[in-house]
């Protein structure tokens, strides 16, 4: 009976608190407590014991959630361990004489069914060496990769002279889009938004068909111009930088409009630098999607001079397997430093995107 | 009287000229801003036109044609052909069983360590900086390193024979393919989805928050209650996110395996690549029509989705 009443009472008053904090306030009845019967000795007696018993509590759940916390960190290391370890490993093996990687990793090779033309794959049992620490330390893959392959280097150079013009031109292109479907929306506009989200999400192998035919007409195939066009129009930034262009609250413009401001300065002025970090973010996603394009230069591309490098590293085989790791560290550099010097513009930018 | 209905005539005249004024000049407004927004449209529509809307009408008439040489009217052949080639179909069954299992999986799995960071552990940047870096590895300097860990001879068989004494398997070519591939989706993408996550985390008031907490809220209804509501709208992002990326993963997949992987590794990407090879248009283009319809099916339905569940958290 007690128990119940001690519930009812304590439902009433938070339900009070509730109504306090949205500033409604409503008299608290008095009731019948427990101490009303109590001396003052028992009183203090009482609260000793209570004290005593919340630090317990208070000690147990301090205690708890140390625990939680630190259960909470080893995960995080260990994810940040997972998600480390193939790129150390490609760093790390990028220092080993072309010897010591044939050594330890010679035998992953056998398997794959590209190994040996008439034999197909083989299935020794031998396990891979995987190394913390080179034997000797050497700059030998990076000497020859650099110093002795041209090819490489050439390839390398297709890849940056491919990615660049995309990024810049995408960005121009799709920011001007961007603003006017973020400043005139009509039921029209909105549909051929929407039809450039779908666009955005068709997967490469359905747009690569229509770009293979038409570039075939424009007779820009096997150049490089055809992976350039395609990718300048293609639609993902145009979302992404739409969705963060709505964002700007519309009291800003209506002000410079008021102001007497002409839309492209409204665009230069207003847009353009409050959406600073998603178009830097934009650039870092979109310079690693095609830095790390394989699909469209396959088919776009028939002449194994102007393969990028993506599509070069993907072709190496066990002779080269020594300079392998060399290789990819060095393909790896680009995307990584421009990650290091990026990171807060994309971290922001992305937030962004996801906001509503 | 009469000169008092004259003046009154005279000022609806007045009156009616200004408003046809009015509306003239507003329709001129309305023309100018039209044409203003247009024209800042006008490169990308006149790009997309060229590189994807005309192209896709040409292909739209070729998955009618005969085959690329000869033009005639077939109707529905090649779409019967390709709908009833067991490749297609195999390769259909694979791509859609994977974005089933890794979207729903990359959501969750994001959203979890998002919590995790989230909940008040220290060191939080470094670790957002380290799950995001991933990201940032091109696929072909990554693969090397893969084919280590996964091949036959690899590290991930090393371990267990060691550790559990199992059967050594070429995890590429046996029936867990799809979960190593599985694993790459998740190590690649867990650090963009959580740090959007995080991101909306870190949107939602605290006061609400606090005050739910004073109500009693313990923190699994706290999640479910209070948290889900605003972030339903990320979800909906990661999700088509992940949707697209999913259909990235083909490149792994084509670098590691090459063109005709194992069985449950033959995604759509593959046949329509081989296809390609074979240079078999008509095929191909019913095979890219049939995914775009697909496609528009499954973007439609998670904009009416969005719209119908994420709707009510206008702020």
């Amino acid at each position: 009976m007690e128990d119940q009443n001690r519930q009812l009472i304590r439902e009433r008053r938070r339900m009070q608190a509730t109504l306090a904090r949205r500033k409604v306030f409503t008299t608290t009845e008095k009731f019948e407590s427990r101490f009303d019967h109590m001396t003052q000795e028992e009183k203090d007696a009482y609260f000793r014991k209570e004290r005593k018993r919340a630090a317990g509590v208070l000690a147990r759940r301090n205690v708890f959630t140390k625990i939680a916390m630190g259960f909470g960190v080893a995960i995080a290391i260990g994810l940040a361990i997972l998600a480390l370890v193939p790129i150390f490993y490609t760093f790390i093996n990028s220092f080993m004489s072309s010897a010591e990687i044939k050594d330890n990793y010679g035998v992953v090779f056998q398997s794959l069914s590209g190994h040996a033309k008439d034999t197909g794959a083989t299935y020794l049992d031998k396990t891979v060496v995987l190394r913390m620490v080179p034997e000797r330390v050497t700059l030998e893959q990076y000497k020859t990769l650099l110093f002795m392959s041209p090819t490489y280097l050439l390839k390398f150079w297709n890849s940056v002279i491919m990615v660049v013009p995309i990024v810049l031109g995408q960005l121009v292109v799709s920011s001007l889009a961007a603003y006017s479907f973020a400043r005139y929306r009509k039921r029209r506009r909105e549909i051929l938004f929407f039809s450039y989200v779908i666009l955005m999400l068709m997967p490469f192998q359905v747009t690569l068909v229509p770009n293979y035919m038409i570039s075939e007409n424009l007779h820009i195939l096997n150049t490089f111009w055809a992976i350039i066009l395609p990718g300048v129009f293609s639609t993902f930034s145009c979302f992404l930088l739409t969705k963060y262009m709505r964002q700007i609250p519309s009291s800003y413009i209506e002000a410079a409009k008021l102001d007497g401001a002409t839309e492209w300065q409204i665009f230069t002025q207003i847009a353009l630098p409050t959406c600073k970090s998603a178009i830097f973010a934009m650039a870092i996603l979109l310079f690693i999607d095609y830095w790390n394009m394989v699909e469209q230069p396959l088919v776009l591309l028939t002449d194994d001079q102007k393969q990028p490098l993506s599509v070069f590293l993907s072709q190496i085989n066990e002779a080269e397997i020594g300079i392998a790791f060399a290789a990819s560290a060095l393909y790896m550099i680009p995307a990584l430093l421009i990650f290091l010097w990026g990171e807060e513009y994309l971290v922001e930018g992305i937030s962004h995107s996801g906001i509503k | 009287m009469s000169e008092s209905q004259n003046k009154r005539g005279e000022l609806l005249l007045q009156k009616a000229e200004i408003n046809k004024r009015k509306r003239r000049l507003h329709r001129k407004r309305k023309m100018l801003d039209w044409g203003v927004f247009t024209a800042y449209l006008f490169p990308s529509l006149a790009g997309v036109l060229l590189f994807f809307f005309l192209p896709l009408l040409m292909l739209l008439k070729t998955s009618f044609q005969k085959s690329s040489t000869n033009t005639d009217f077939v109707g529905f052949d090649n779409y019967a052909r390709v709908l009833t080639n067991k490749a297609f179909k195999d390769a259909s069954i694979n791509t859609l069983k994977f974005a089933v299992v890794a979207v729903p999986l990359a959501i969750v799995l994001a959203l979890l360590v998002a919590l995790l960071l989230n909940s008040g552990m220290p060191g939080k940047s470094i670790f957002r900086s380290i799950l995001l870096n991933p990201m940032m590895v091109p696929v072909a300097s990554i693969v090397l390193i893969w084919q280590v860990f996964f091949s036959y001879n690899g590290v991930v068989n090393g371990w267990l024979a060691s550790l559990f004494h199992i059967d050594k398997i070429d995890w590429l070519k046996s029936s867990y393919a799809q979960v190593v591939i599985l694993v790459m989706f998740i190590w690649k993408n867990l650090g963009y989805n959580m740090v959007l996550f995080l991101a909306a985390l870190n949107n939602i008031p605290a006061e609400v928050i606090e005050s739910a907490k004073m109500d009693g809220a313990g923190p699994v209804k706290r999640f479910f209650s209070i948290k889900m509501h605003y972030l339903s709208s990320t979800i909906f992002f990661v999700g088509i996110m992940s949707l697209i990326n999913s259909f990235k993963i083909f490149r792994e997949v084509y670098l590691l395996t090459g063109d005709y992987p194992f069985d449950t590794l033959y995604m759509l990407q593959h046949y329509m690549n081989n296809a390609f090879r074979h240079l078999d248009y008509s095929k191909l283009s019913s095979g890219a029509i049939i995914m775009c319809i697909v496609m528009i099916i499954i973007v439609g339905f998670l904009f009416f989705a969005e719209a119908k569940f994420g709707g009510d958290i206008e702020e």
